[in-house]
């Protein structure tokens, strides 16, 4: 009952428990950056708004460096293992696969394509999605910061305001990459 | 120079008054924002030159500590380093000084533009090594 490899688990803990909070705390943070226009919230809403969104920030930054390291770190060597012989051709295992298998790696499954047109899946997606991924725990936490350094004061500051939810969005659309791509290669090749 | 007198629009915002905030200069700001662009960019020249190198590429590899990771590893060290070394160094020294946050911000999104498009497939591809 309720049987999960390792694999299986840490590949859960990136990309579901990590990327849904990542998607969750995102969706507050915006709506709190975009809710700090003058005029819009009293003294004691600002006090409690800019708690919350200091806090939120920074966890969405912290989540953002634990599912990047635990994707480079634990899933992404599963993902690319070398499980032919030495000497053999290097899809060898991969004979007849439909799914990856201990002898043949979910990159060497997608790039064998004996199971269909994969191999773009890894030339293009799984390419794009582990380097990309990597600018969202920059730009999330450059966004912590600043909202953390300004506090209220981005009130006044439209601009200011602005371009911290440019960085926000620009964050968040990186980790969408590796998000979305992650989801399917999961899917076509997943880790077992 | 302030943000007002750099032509940075401050708007009225009464709630704040009880709160009695002091300014804070941009330093600060404009460090962790260069920073992030730093990051993005050693994170894209490196997704490049690992493809175009096959010495850049093995060297890239050494930092993987026997786990697997392969050049992956190297990339993503040294553009974490990139950004969390240049923000501790420009972070001290701009910690009191007031700049030009819009010019800041400007060239650190092309920088980061820039890191972020050496990223795409298609472009690191094309300098393959043979």
């Amino acid at each position: 009952m309720f049987d999960l490899s390792s694999r299986e688990f840490w590949t859960v803990v990136h990309g579901l428990v990590l990327g849904t909070a990542f998607l969750l705390l995102f969706g507050g943070g915006l709506a709190g950056l975009w809710s700090l226009r003058a005029g819009h919230l009293t003294t004691a809403g600002v006090q409690e708004r800019m708690h919350r969104l200091v806090v939120g920030m920074w966890v969405m930054a912290a989540i953002a460096w634990a599912t990047v390291i635990t994707g480079t770190w634990i899933v992404y060597p599963w993902y690319r293992e070398e499980l032919a012989e030495s000497g053999a051709n290097e899809f060898a295992g991969c004979a007849d696969a439909i799914l990856p298998t201990t002898t043949c790696s979910p990159r060497d499954f997608l790039r064998s394509n004996v199971s269909g047109d994969t191999a773009s899946w890894h030339t293009f997606g799984m390419e794009w999605k582990e380097h990309i991924a990597w600018a969202a725990p920059f730009l999330v936490t450059a966004v912590a910061f600043i909202v953390a350094y300004y506090g209220p004061r981005i009130i006044q500051r439209p601009w200011l305001r602005t371009v911290t939810i440019v960085m926000l969005v620009g964050g968040f659309a990186a980790a969408l990459v590796g998000g979305l791509y992650g989801a399917f290669l999961n899917k076509i090749a997943p880790i077992a | 120079m302030n943000a007002t007198e750099r032509g940075d629009r401050i708007v009225d915002a009464p709630e704040l008054e009880p709160l009695h905030l002091e300014d804070r200069v941009d330093g600060p700001a404009a460090a962790v924002m260069m920073s992030a662009g730093i990051g993005i960019l050693v994170l894209g020249l490196l997704t490049l030159l690992s493809e175009a190198s096959v010495p850049v590429h093995d060297f890239l590899e050494k930092f993987e500590l026997g786990l697997g990771v392969g050049p992956l590893s190297g990339k993503t060290l040294l553009a974490s380093a990139g950004f969390l070394v240049s923000w501790a160094v420009l972070g001290t020294l701009m910690r009191h000084q007031e700049v030009d946050l819009r010019r800041w911000f400007w060239i650190a999104f092309t920088l980061g533009v820039l890191g972020a498009v050496l990223t795409f497939p298609p472009v690191f591809q094309a300098f393959a090594a043979d």
